[in-house]
């Protein structure tokens, strides 16, 4: 199939943030993720659990309560006091406004979805009125002494529970004033602590509060009455998060010992109708502090200082074995974040608030099948680019040529031109950028970088032509009338004649770029597109989908290859659907054009067009070199997919040249260095 | 575990019962309602917890209901059939039933089905199945003829399997009886033979059936008073062709055979029936709970009144005719425990009566074995069994041991048991052995002087027997002394308690040795250690030294070292020499093999007189340094206490008894041994501990080779 030199790169620095809140959406069975820089990403459940949306953080706005309302509006607000509304279609943030009530702590959407609650650190709890485009102040309730923490509604709407710092209060809606105030005790196994802080909520339906607390209790309260019921000891540390289900029969609790625990509502003897909350099973997951946890219908979905977002599927909840089946933990965003020079062996890693450029050493050496070979020239560092202002970085590219370096952020474009000399490089900054290149949500160059195609968040595709050190805006397509889907994924033909462009859900258009008209839009699929690319020569665009489906679309014929059919016809390797790390970056082989390379964060995959497709009979992936079979043998049995699975975890994988490939690592080790130290628990013999 | 609950009569309104009981007790479509229907002409809808009637129609005098009423699901309306051919259908706010809906049928009815989910089924008498619409749409339509003359049906029962209507109905035609499985979906009838089996002239009471996933259990009370089961396919191999079917035993003489009255048999669940009868011929009637999977009574419950030998039962409720009113009684069945599956039988006192087995016999084939085979299989079967049949006596010979075991001399008992042994091990080998250990028992509790010593060795070493069958017999051993049976008891038993174990070791190290003499204890965990001993006494010296890699030279701190280097010959004799006779090794070493939980052991460690714990360690010690001898730390012989054995053992005598022995002078020189034991294992670890430290380094060294650092360039070939 092919022998290739490997770039194996490690230095790729990049450490997620901490997962901050997430809320579950279960009309759209959505997931809104909020992380501590500020980032919001939106993951479609249904979609094989596809990160499709996200909204790139803010130094200054660190998000503390996150939540749906309405149906599909998705709110945040933070320490910087504002609530925000995010405009899902666009891409962008709608509003932001002051609740004026100093750092907000919590958030809560009422049962019916038509009113917004948040809880400030002066002690207020401010109720909203969401309005169709707005949110609109309406009043405050009776002011607490300290800031409120965690706010859950009563699901008839007409009582709230507010935790605060060493006591939980419950508000009649209607007058808003508290109607019972009940004292959470500080005493922490036999010790008083100096306050003890309610992190979590949970007002039920028959009257019932669970709180939980940064002692490590979890309580049941009457709120009729205002007393305790029950108290759960249930960790040396804060338990700072809890989730219920919408059926009330259970809910999961977070710790900051990483562990999750389940509890759910069981009958006292088999038969009986008397219930009780039973803590059924916990859950090792993470290993720092589970800051927030969510209870879909069938999982529980925790994520904390560890950045891993973990879906732990409930088995009894689950019917059939499918994705929803599988343990799931989401690290690495799915988006790229490395751009690479071919011509001048460059890689550009993109940062929350930094670009890094590297170049690749080289080796004069060969050898055999997994061998490491001396290096005549290390990596290098060539270049370290800082942001400018709080706004995360939203996208980044690399000129193919290598001199040029384009990033934007929502407010600013940036593009920059490298001059090379020696081992010296230069960087200049194109200035007076237009107003419409105002944010970006996806920028590339093409092939022989002199055009670079730029997608805002208005939806519009620009195109710009690079001639020496300037610019020149050669056309914008506006997107179709009455969409304001943004495009988040671009691919340009290598000729330069054809630019793809997809969104979150509608379908790929496809335009001509010396007529710069719209060709053909590729029908639309149900699951989101994850990457794609062009094909050199024949001009296929080649489509990955979420659900692991890979499509092969011919622009000048404006139809399905035959291959594509064939596949479509004779299906993909169960193994190969199965697969639960989308599919982020497709490339081609100048030399050989039936081959497809392709990579997901565990395998990389050469698709070898001419070979017959594998069944689900066959092998899909054989780790060991096929030895003493005969080459009849090893004809019969070769199939498509030529699979490794060396490289892992897999951020990016290109061609340089006809036998070089560069791959991108990022070993979990070496992030879970990064991350703050977890608890330290006492483990036996220790 | 299934239990019946206190019963009530439904009224006291006496109903018109005839000789023949009521004609039948049915569902409504109201859960708690029932319809039942008296012989004569009345029919009467019962609310069961409110013990009252709602409603009560009746035909017109002269007429008479012949086929009880029944509830049509699917419209909530009433269906009766009287003088045979005349159909009525009416509703709850129908008063008289003259002037209902009426239907006259061209054929005689034998009864009308109804079930929760389909419309109702009409069985004729001759055989042939219509469904009720079907008829009503006209009534005087033909209708054929289904079984033969002079057949008869007897009984019948409608299921629902997998949504379609399954009708089966039993024909009796010269004391043969005929099984009909109607698929009413797919019109098919299938016909079966019910082969009686060996007992040819017996004559089936009652019937009952469920049905699960492919078959239909039809379960059947015989006149013999067992009950029997046979699995019929709902989905025939092969329609059309009479096929056979054979029966197996299920549950053994629950009714007395020769009742006066009628008995009846009903299916609760899956693994209970409730039998209505009198389970001896001359007591009173019962209604008793059976569990088939374990064959064991669950509950009974006496009906002094006497009954008409009819037994229905829906939802949680069992209907009866208690003298002359009708009865309920609310049945439950909870999740059960073992134990109590076991059964609730009294332990019967009086030896006359010995009516069941205590023990379970958990070999047979409790009705999943015999199931259907095909007509010529089962034919072969049953010609095997019919020769199994003409092999045994008229008495099996576990019932005549069991008889004499209560009458006859030890010999005779022996010679006995020698016989039943010798016998091919019969399905019920387990039970037996059971009962005639219990049996043998209490007779040696009432006879001091009877003590069946090799009848009971014969018996243990049959493997069948555990310590939780027959606790009584290793108390009885341990008041005679008997070391050897407790010895084959420790051999044997997997379930011993501790203090059963501590008490035999107690007796085991008191024990004289001259009476030791005189018994035949197993000798064959010990191995003859004074036959090398004279051998191993040139070694002693350098073996102590090698083993474990410790060198006492190199302990410096033990100041008792030279207290005990003063006497060298003493220690080689103490360490070199068996400090206890063989025989008495035999039985320790039977102890060392026993089975025990820390816990519960280490209090009754603490009774044992400390001479016999030094006696112990001595001998525990002495087997450690012989074990020690030997490279793979084990000690000679065909089965011997292992190492981790005796230091379990010599842990837990210190652990119980350090306070006593420690003050005793002839322990000292024991102790210090085992004390420069344990430091001679400690240094052994701290040099192990030693090595890990370098093994650790050498996996780091291995994982830095693997570990290529931020970037490196490799070659990789794809396949």
């Amino acid at each position: 199939m092919g022998e290739f030199k490997v770039h194996r790169v490690r230095f790729f620095n990049y450490v997620p943030s901490g997962i901050r809140c997430v809320a579950y959406n279960n009309q759209s069975n959505r997931l809104a993720v909020s992380r501590t820089d500020g980032t919001v990403e939106i993951y479609n459940l249904s979609a094989n659990y596809f990160q499709e949306k996200f909204f790139p953080g803010h130094e200054s706005r660190a998000t503390e309560a996150l939540c749906w309302a309405e149906g599909q509006r998705l709110f945040s607000a933070g320490l910087n006091g504002e609530i925000m509304e995010y405009d899902l279609q666009a891409l962008n943030i709608k509003y932001a406004m002051d609740a004026f009530g100093g750092p907000i702590w919590s958030m809560a959407a009422s049962p019916s979805g038509s009113q917004l609650l948040v809880g400030c650190e002066d002690g207020s709890v401010k109720l909203f009125q969401i309005t169709p485009d707005k949110i609109q102040f309406e009043r405050n309730f009776d002011r607490q002494k300290s800031r409120i923490l965690s706010l859950s509604w009563h699901p008839s709407g007409t009582h709230i529970a507010a935790g605060s710092i060493d006591y939980i209060s419950v508000f009649d809606v209607k007058s808003g004033s508290a109607v019972h105030k009940m004292i959470v005790d500080r005493q922490y196994m036999g010790v008083s602590k100096r306050k003890c802080i309610v992190w979590g909520v949970a007002f039920l339906s028959d009257g019932t509060i669970i709180s939980v607390d940064s002692a490590g209790k979890v309580q049941f309260w009457d709120s009729a009455t205002g007393t305790l019921v029950k108290s759960h000891l249930i960790a040396n540390a804060d338990v700072q998060s809890i989730a219920v289900a919408d059926q009330e029969d259970s809910f999961v609790v977070g710790t900051a010992e990483g562990t999750v625990f389940h509890f759910q509502l069981v009958p006292v003897t088999s038969n009986s109708s008397e219930k009780q909350w039973v803590r059924t099973k916990p859950f090792q997951h993470h290993t720092h502090d589970v800051r927030t946890v969510a209870h879909s219908p069938t999982a529980l979905i925790s994520g904390g200082t560890d950045t891993h977002l973990v879906f732990r599927p409930l088995m009894e909840k689950v019917q059939v074995k499918n994705y929803d089946a599988a343990l799931r933990k989401i690290t690495f965003p799915h988006r790229c974040l490395i751009s690479c020079s071919k011509k001048r062996q460059l890689l550009l890693f993109q940062f929350a608030h930094h670009l890094e450029l590297w170049r690749l050493g080289s080796t004069v050496a060969t050898g055999k099948n997994g061998d490491t070979l001396p290096l005549s020239k290390n990596a290098d560092h060539l270049l370290h680019l800082k942001t400018k202002g709080p706004e995360n970085i939203i996208c980044s590219c690399i000129s193919p040529c290598g001199s040029w370096i384009a990033y934007s952020t929502v407010s600013r474009f940036f593009l920059y031109r490298l001059n090379y000399e020696h081992d010296n490089i230069s960087l200049k900054r194109v200035s007076k950028m237009p107003a419409f290149l105002r944010s970006a949500l996806q920028i590339l160059f093409s092939e022989d970088s002199t055009k670079l195609f730029v997608a805002s968040n208005q939806g519009a595709l620009h195109i710009v032509q690079l001639s020496g050190g300037s610019f020149k805006h050669l056309h914008a397509f506006q997107p179709q009338s009455g969409t304001v889907e943004a495009m988040c994924l671009l691919a340009v033909s290598p000729d330069g004649n054809w630019l793809a462009a997809s969104g979150t859900s509608a379908g790929v258009h496809v335009y001509n770029v010396k007529q710069l008209k719209l060709h053909c839009t590729v029908p639309a699929y149900n699951f989101p597109v994850t990457a794609m690319a062009i094909a050199p020569n024949t001009n296929n665009l080649v489509i990955a989908h979420s659900d692991q489906q890979v499509f092969e679309y011919s622009i000048p014929d404006k139809q399905y290859t035959d291959w594509s059919r064939t596949v479509q016809k004779q299906g993909f390797h169960h193994l190969w659907l199965q697969r639960d790390t989308p599919i982020t970056h497709i490339s081609f082989h100048p030399k050989r054009p039936m081959h497809i390379l392709l990579h997901d964060a565990y395998m990389f995959c050469i698709i070898d067009k001419s070979l017959p497709l594998p069944n689900d009979k066959t092998l899909l992936y054989n780790p060991f070199p096929p030895t003493n079979e005969s080459d009849v043998v090893r004809r019969r049995t070769a199939h498509a997919f030529k699979i490794s699975k060396i490289y892992k975890p897999l951020l990016f994988m290109d061609l340089l040249d006809e036998r070089t490939l560069v791959a991108v690592e990022r070993p979990l080790d070496d992030i879970i260095a990064q991350l703050p130290p977890p608890i330290k628990k006492k483990k036996f013999g220790t | 575990m299934a239990a019946l609950e206190e019963e009530f009569t439904l009224s006291s309104v006496v109903l018109s019962a005839g000789p023949e009981g009521l004609l039948g007790v049915e569902q409504s479509d109201k859960t708690d309602q029932f319809l039942v229907t008296d012989s004569g002409r009345t029919v009467i809808l019962y609310k069961v917890s409110d013990q009252k009637p709602l409603g009560s129609w009746s035909v017109k005098q002269g007429q008479i209901i012949t086929c009880p009423a029944v509830c049509n699901f699917q419209t909530g309306e009433y269906v009766v059939v009287h003088d045979n051919k005349v159909l009525r259908i009416w509703n709850n706010e129908d008063v008289n039933l003259d002037k209902v809906f009426k239907a006259t049928l061209s054929a005689e009815v034998y009864r009308i089905l109804s079930v929760q989910g389909t419309e109702p089924l009409v069985l004729f008498k001759e055989g042939a199945v219509r469904g009720l619409e079907a008829l009503l749409a006209d009534p005087q339509q033909k209708i054929e003829t289904v079984i033969s003359d002079e057949e008869v049906i007897k009984w019948t029962k409608f299921f629902v399997v997998f949504r379609h209507p399954v009708l089966i109905f039993i024909t009796e035609k010269h004391g043969n009886y005929f099984a009909y499985v109607q698929m009413f979906n797919s019109r098919i009838l299938t016909k079966y033979t019910l082969l009686l089996g060996q007992d040819e002239n017996s004559v089936i009471k009652s019937f009952t059936a469920s049905v699960d996933r492919k078959f239909i259990s039809l379960m059947s009370l015989s006149s013999d008073g067992c009950i029997y089961e046979t699995l019929i396919p709902i989905r025939p191999a092969d329609p059309g062709k009479n096929q056979s079917l054979v029966k197996s035993l299920l549950l053994k003489a629950v009714v007395s055979g020769n009742a006066r009255n009628g008995v009846a048999l009903t299916a609760l669940d899956q693994d209970h029936v409730a039998v209505l009868g009198s389970p001896l011929a001359a007591s009173k009637e019962c209604l008793s709970v059976w569990n088939i999977k374990f064959q064991t009574l669950q509950t009974s419950k006496e009906l002094p009144q006497g009954t008409s030998g009819q037994l229905w039962y829906y939802g949680e409720h069992l209907f009866m005719l208690h003298g002359k009113s009708l009865t309920v009684i609310p049945y439950k069945c909870e999740v059960s425990s073992l134990a109590g599956a076991l059964g609730k039988l009294k332990h019967s006192q009086d030896p006359g009566t010995h009516v069941v087995s205590h023990f379970v016999n958990w070999e047979t084939p409790q009705g999943c074995g015999l199931g259907f085979q095909n007509s010529e299989q089962s034919r072969r079967i049953l010609r095997r069994r019919k020769i199994e049949v003409s092999l045994q006596p008229e008495v099996p010979p576990s019932k005549q041991l069991l008889s004499t075991i209560m009458k006859d001399s030890e010999k005779h008992i022996e010679v006995e048991v020698r016989k039943f042994l010798a016998l091919k091990q019969t399905p019920d080998f387990h039970t037996v052995i059971g009962d005639t250990v219990t049996g043998l028992l209490e007779r040696c509790k009432a006879e001091p002087s009877f003590y069946p010593r090799n009848c009971l060795m014969q018996l243990i070493q049959t493997h069948v027997l555990s310590y939780s069958l027959c606790p009584d017999l290793m108390e009885i051993a341990l008041k005679k002394k008997d070391v050897q049976l407790l010895q084959l008891c420790l051999q044997q038993f997997p379930d011993i308690p501790e203090s059963v174990t501590c008490a035999c070791l107690k007796i085991f190290l008191s024990i004289g040795d001259d009476s030791l003499q005189e018994t035949d204890v197993n000798m064959e965990s010990v191995f003859d250690y004074s036959i090398n001993s004279v051998h191993d006494e040139k070694m002693e010296e350098q073996t102590e030294i090698l083993q474990n890699g410790f060198n006492p030279e190199e302990d410096k701190c033990n100041n008792c070292d030279q207290e005990l280097n003063k006497k060298p010959q003493d220690e080689t004799k103490e360490s070199t020499s068996c400090p206890v006779v063989q025989k008495r090794a035999a039985l320790l070493n039977a102890i060392l093999h026993s089975a025990y939980s820390e816990t519960f052991l280490l209090p009754h460690l603490k009774d044992i007189p400390a001479q016999h714990i030094t006696l112990f360690l001595k001998y525990l010690y002495f087997l450690y340094l012989k074990c020690s001898e030997n490279a793979t730390m084990t000690l000679p012989g065909i089965h011997p206490p292992t190492l981790n054995q005796i230091m379990d053992w010599i842990c837990l005598l210190l652990d119980a008894n350090f306070t006593v022995v420690v003050m005793m002078p002839e322990a000292k020189r024991l102790l210090i041994n085992l004390y420069k034991l344990v430091k001679s294992q400690i240094s052994v670890y701290s040099e192990l501990n030693k090595i890990e430290v370098s093994f650790r380094e050498l996996q780091k060294l291995n994982q830095e080779k693997n570990n290529r650092g931020l970037y490196s360039i490799e070659v990789l070939e794809l396949f």
